[in-house]
């Protein structure tokens, strides 16, 4: 500070070094006004939960959402008849639009002009209809329009189409974009050891896709799930009913809400783990793809 | 085609007899949209030679190479390879592809494959090895690239160095007639090239007909028999490495080299004048 550096056009001598920069300190330091903030929310939550835990009737709760003797009278139908149903009608729908999805999939990327029309204009199609609809369209609908139409399986290959044909969109445009993901030289490093473009696709491009596209996938599983509850809509026989049409059913037969809960669980038994499952999958192949290249 | 090799006596062939010619071009052109990337391109390749393809960024070389096994479908011109014009459109490319090894620049190694499958899945799928021939093959070639011991490893256990000779061997698996290499050493850390390049070499030095697009310059005049200077989609300059390197005719090349071989002393009117030439992402 003593000598007065020269004001010349000079470089900033050792003297006239840049001012350090000033940070201003308030009353409250950011950690003790978010520590503050943070008790707040705390109290809030605190005093609602105490609140709905106050003036609810829990004997009453307890009555109609876990009627122990509306339970007994369920089991084992609920178990053996619905929740089978449920399954088996969800993996048919899987299964046709897994195929059907692939299919689309592979004529979306294709080079062939109405190949990829067509594919477009099913996808875009079925993604815009309700399931609800088409579900009505195959079951009730086809029947009427050709009355000598036959669909192998009855009652299951109806439900199979009706879910399957919207399922296969949605699974088509995940499979697509897994293609699309594999880097174009994993193509051209096939093509160029001699395979044809189908060999290449079987054995190079659609293992590394499935790699990518199986959390997804097992997302479908799950929305389609869900979505075997539409088929109550199709009046089923009694063997036929699957978790929702069985739930309604009972709940009608002994006036309760339980057999909706149970039905309710048992869904959950099957997708909380399939979402468990997804998430497990999702960080491995984060990992493995990030692996990749590095 | 029979699998015997009759064409690898490099230096003694001079004559422009065709089946001496591994790689014969005429006036090839390629464009993308409005772009020309190749602007008549004349090339030939004798068996046994070992040609470096060398030159700024955007000047066409890769897409040169990529034409040469129809990876790009040329505009215009003719190309035949091994003896087979493959721009005649009713030639089975993938027959002809399964005797001209490539490699690439980012190695395109099948990551869900061990690299033992990458080096036998072609072998036993395109050429019907058995898998006990396959497997033997294979062997072999890690062996002539040092990765005996790594045949079970996945490629993303492998340093890049590793993945690139990896890569080499699973081409030379299919007992190629032609290798073209684009670019093998360019994404590789500076310490990795030297193993590469010396794989590349020993291959040289067993005859095999080379086609490589690469901005090595030691090695280029090392190996090459010959070196192939282009520039704005044409060749500009095509001999020895002895006078292309040394002592260039043209201008153009004389500019290029010095850019590459003293980059950190530019003229002004280099760095204004040009666009950059360091070589962003291939293709």
């Amino acid at each position: 500070m003593t000598s007065d550096p020269p004001t010349e056009t000079a470089p900033p001598a050792s003297g006239n070094l840049p001012e350090p920069i000033v940070v201003r300190r308030g009353r409250f330091s950011p950690r003790q006004r978010q520590r503050f903030t943070r008790l707040i929310q705390y109290a809030v939550f605190v005093v609602i939960v105490g609140l709905v835990a106050v003036t609810a009737d829990w004997n009453r709760l307890a009555e109609s959402f876990f009627n122990t003797e509306v339970i007994g009278e369920l089991f084992p139908e609920i178990l053996r008849i619905a929740l089978i149903n449920t399954i088996v009608y969800t993996l048919l729908a899987f299964a046709f639009g897994l195929v059907v999805g692939l299919i689309l999939a592979l004529m979306r990327l294709s080079s062939i002009g109405p190949y990829r029309w067509f594919a477009t204009a099913y996808i875009e199609l079925f993604r815009g209809l309700p399931a609800l609809l088409v579900l009505l369209a195959v079951a009730y609908g086809f029947p009427l329009a050709f009355p000598n139409l036959y669909i192998p399986g009855g009652g299951y290959g109806e439900i199979a189409l009706g879910l399957g044909l919207t399922a296969a969109a949605y699974m088509a445009e995940t499979i697509r974009a897994g293609i699309q993901a594999v880097p174009r030289g994993q193509m051209e490093a096939a093509r160029t050891l001699g395979m044809s473009h189908t060999r290449a696709m079987i054995s190079i491009i659609l293992p590394q896709a499935f790699r990518v596209v199986i959390p997804p996938l097992t997302n479908e599983i799950i929305l389609l799930t869900k979505d075997t509850s539409l088929v109550y809509i199709l009046g089923l026989s009694l063997t036929e009913r699957e978790l929702t049409s069985f739930g309604r059913d009972a709940m009608t037969q002994y006036v309760s809400l339980t057999p909706l809960v149970m039905a309710g669980l048992l869904y959950l038994v099957i997708t909380v783990p399939l979402s468990q499952l997804v998430r497990h999958l999702e960080v491995r192949t984060a990992r493995k793809v990030g692996s990749v290249q590095h | 085609m029979s699998s015997t090799d009759t064409g690898r006596s490099p230096g003694t062939v001079q004559t422009d007899d065709p089946r001496s010619l591994a790689v014969r071009i005429r006036g090839l052109r390629k464009s993308f949209g409005t772009l020309d990337v190749l602007r008549g391109i004349d090339l030939d390749v004798r068996y046994g030679e070992v040609v470096c393809i060398i030159g700024p960024s955007g000047s066409g070389k890769s897409t040169l190479l990529r034409c040469t096994n129809l990876l790009e479908t040329p505009s215009a011109g003719r190309i035949e390879v091994l003896g087979v014009e493959i721009t005649d459109a009713d030639v089975d490319i993938d027959a002809v592809r399964r005797h001209i090894g490539m490699v690439f620049q980012q190695f395109n190694l099948f990551p869900h494959l061990s690299v033992l499958d990458n080096l036998t899945i072609a072998q036993r799928r395109v050429l019907k090895r058995s898998r006990q021939e396959a497997t033997r093959i294979a062997q072999e070639n890690l062996a002539r690239v040092g990765l005996s011991e790594k045949s079970q490893a996945y490629p993303n256990q492998l340093s890049g160095g590793q993945q690139q000779r990896a890569a080499i061997a699973r081409a030379l698996s299919m007992n190629p007639r032609l290798m073209l290499f684009d670019e093998p050493t360019s994404a590789l850390d500076p310490e990795l090239v030297g193993e590469v390049l010396t794989v590349m070499r020993n291959l040289a030095a067993e005859g095999m007909t080379m086609l490589v697009v690469t901005h090595e310059m030691a090695f280029a005049r090392e190996v090459a028999d010959r070196v192939v200077f282009m520039d704005g989609g044409v060749v500009v300059e095509d001999g020895p490495p002895s006078e292309v390197l040394t002592s260039p005719r043209q201008e153009r090349t004389r500019e290029f080299l010095h850019r590459v071989l003293d980059p950190t002393h530019l003229t002004r009117d280099e760095l204004t004048g040009e666009e950059a030439t360091t070589d962003s992402v291939a293709s």
